[in-house]
C-alpha cells in the first residue's frame, strides 16, 4: 500500500484483535477436566488475553482463536483442572 | 488591518511563554517542573489556581509521565501544553517517537541546558540535539518576545490539517528563560480568534473506539515514517502561512531563518538561538570598523529551511557553522552537518562549538570567532572547540 493511502498515525477501528486469530502460535492447548473445575474463575482472572469465555451459567471454556498456550492457566487454577496437551 | 495598541510587559521568558499558553486556550497542561524551565509550570499552576486557565492542569509523577497524559489528552481532540528541560526531555524521549508518530499537535517548552554528569544547570542544544531525529518540530527562540510570539504560533502550524506533528520551542536555560525583557502582549481576543480550527478528526471515545498509533510491520511501517517526513516538507511551507497570518495579528514576523548581511560577505556566521544576537552585534561592530561579515540565525531547524539556507550562503566567501551542542566523536555538530550537507561541498564549511554547559559567549569572542575564519584557523574537517581550557 503506498504511503499516501495509509490513515495518519497509524489510527484504525477498534477491536480488530478480536478478529486476529492466534491460534498457530500454540505449542500446547489447555484443556478442563470438568469435573475438578469449580467455577472459581481464577483462569478468567489471570489470562492475559479474552481467551477464557465466561458464560452465562457460571461455566467456563477456552476460546482457542485466541489463546496463545502460555499456560498461566495450568500454573494458577487451585483445583489443578486444567492441563496443557501437547497440539496434534 | 489596524492593530490593537499592546499591552507592553517586562516578562521573564519562562513568564512569557505561560502567558502564551494561557491564551492560546490550552485544554490540557501535564508537566512536571525541572530548572530552568520551573516557571513555566508555576506560572500554569498558578493560573490554574486562580480559576484562569481555562483548561486542566495535571500534577504528573515524571517527565515520560507528562508526555503520556499529554498524548491520552490530545488523542481527545484537546490543544495541550508541556514543558521540560535536559534530564527531563531525556526521559520523555520514548514517548517523543510516539507523539510525533500518531501525529499529536503537541506543543512544548524546551529550556535548553546540557546534560548531565557533570550535573549543570545552564544552557546548550545537546537535550534537543539529542532527540532531533524524533520527528518534532523544531524552532530556537533568540529573545523574550519570540518565544512568547513562537508559543502562539506553533499551536496554529501543528494543528493544521495538513502537518499534525508535534513541535518543540527551544530557548537557551537562564540566558532566556530567566532573563526578563519588554514583551509586546497581545489581547486575548485576537490569540482566541488566530487559534480557531477544524475539529480533529479522530478522537478518542469509548462510543466510537479506534486504535491509534497499532501496531505496523515491515510492510507498512516504512510508509508511516515516510507519511511524517512528508508532512515535515509541507510544515516548511505551512510555517510561512502561519507567520504570516500572525504578523497580521501583532505586526511581528521572523522568518525561518533571519540573515544580517550575508549577500556578500566575506565571512558568514551561521547559529541557532539567542547567540545569534551576539554574533549579529559582534558583526555589526566589525562592520562598522570596516569588515564585512554576516551572520544567518536558523530559526526553524526542523524542517530544515534548505533552500533559504542555500539562497543565504551562495555568495558567502567562507562559512562557519557554530553549534552549541557537542557530538562525540562526530566530525562536527548537528548545526554543521546540516549546513555542511545544504552545501554539498559547494564551499567549505568551517565548524565552531561554543557555550557549551552554559559558558558564556561574549560580543567580544563572537569578533575572535570572525578573526579566526579570516586567518584561516578554524579550517579542518572537525569542529574547533572555541574557549575550552587547554
Amino acid at each position: 500500500m503506498s504511503w499516501k493511502e495509509l490513515e495518519a498515525g497509524a489510527v484504525v477501528k477498534g477491536g480488530t484483535s478480536s478478529s486476529y486469530v492466534v491460534s498457530g502460535w500454540r505449542v500446547k492447548r489447555p484443556v478442563i477436566d470438568e469435573a475438578k473445575c469449580t467455577n472459581c474463575l481464577i483462569c478468567w482472572i489471570y489470562c492475559p488475553e479474552p481467551a477464557i469465555v465466561r458464560h452465562q451459567e457460571g461455566k467456563v471454556t477456552i476460546d482457542y482463536d485466541h489463546c496463545k498456550g502460555c499456560g498461566i492457566c495450568e500454573t494458577e487454577c487451585p483445583p489443578k483442572a486444567i492441563s496443557m496437551v501437547r497440539e496434534p | 488591518m489596524s492593530l490593537q495598541p499592546l499591552r507592553v510587559a517586562a516578562l521573564q521568558g519562562d513568564e512569557a511563554v505561560a502567558e502564551a499558553v494561557r491564551q492560546s486556550g490550552v485544554d490540557v497542561v501535564a508537566a512536571y517542573p525541572i530548572t530552568p524551565q520551573t516557571i513555566i509550570v508555576e506560572k500554569l499552576a498558578e493560573y490554574a489556581a486562580k480559576g484562569n486557565l481555562g483548561g486542566e492542569f495535571v500534577s504528573v509523577e515524571s517527565e515520560h509521565s507528562a508526555l503520556s497524559a499529554c498524548v491520552g489528552a490530545s488523542l481527545t481532540g484537546a490543544r495541550v501544553f508541556t514543558a521540560t528541560s535536559s534530564q527531563g526531555l531525556a526521559y520523555m524521549h520514548e514517548m517523543l517517537y510516539n507523539v510525533s508518530g500518531m501525529r499529536l499537535p503537541v506543543v512544548m517548552a524546551v529550556a535548553n541546558r546540557a546534560l548531565s554528569a557533570p550535573l549543570v544547570l545552564n544552557a546548550d542544544h545537546s537535550d534537543m540535539m539529542g532527540s532531533r531525529d524524533s520527528g518534532w518540530i523544531q524552532v530556537y527562540a533568540e529573545n523574550v518576545e519570540e518565544m512568547y510570539d513562537r508559543t502562539i504560533q506553533l499551536f496554529k502550524l501543528c494543528e493544521d490539517p495538513r502537518v499534525l506533528l508535534p513541535a518543540a520551542l527551544n530557548f537557551e536555560g537562564f540566558i532566556l528563560s530567566h532573563d526578563k525583557e519588554r514583551v509586546r502582549l497581545l489581547d486575548d481576543e485576537p490569540v482566541r480568534r488566530f487559534l480557531e480550527r477544524p475539529r480533529p478528526r479522530h478522537r478518542l471515545d469509548p462510543a466510537d473506539p479506534f486504535t491509534f498509533g497499532a501496531m505496523a510491520t515491515p510492510e507498512t511501517y516504512y510508509e508511516f515514517r515516510m507519511q511524517q517526513s512528508e508532512a515535515m516538507e509541507t510544515a516548511l511551507h505551512v510555517f510561512d502561512e502561519v507567520e504570516r497570518g500572525f504578523e497580521g495579528i501583532s505586526g511581528r514576523r521572523y522568518g525561518a531563518v533571519d540573515a544580517y548581511n550575508t549577500d556578500d560577505a566575506d565571512v558568514v556566521m551561521v547559529i541557532n538561538g539567542s547567540a545569534a544576537g551576539t554574533m549579529r552585534a559582534a558583526a555589526r561592530g566589525l562592520n562598522a570598523a570596516g569588515e564585512n561579515v554576516g551572520v544567518l540565525s536558523i530559526k526553524l531547524f526542523r524542517p530544515f529551511p534548505l533552500e533559504q539556507v542555500v539562497s543565504h550562503l551562495s555568495r558567502a566567501r567562507a562559512v562557519v557553522a557554530m553549534d552549541r551542542s557537542m557530538s562525540p566523536g562526530a566530525p562536527s555538530g548537528p548545526v554543521s552537518e546540516d549546513v555542511k550537507a545544504a552545501l554539498q561541498a559547494t564551499k567549505p564549511v568551517m565548524s565552531v562549538v561554543y557555550g557549551i554547559g552554559g559558558r558564556d559567549l561574549s560580543t567580544e569572542d563572537g569578533k575572535k570567532i570572525f578573526g579566526m575564519a579570516k586567518e584561516g584557523s578554524l579550517s579542518g574537517s572537525r569542529s574547533v572547540m572555541y574557549g575550552v581550557k587547554v
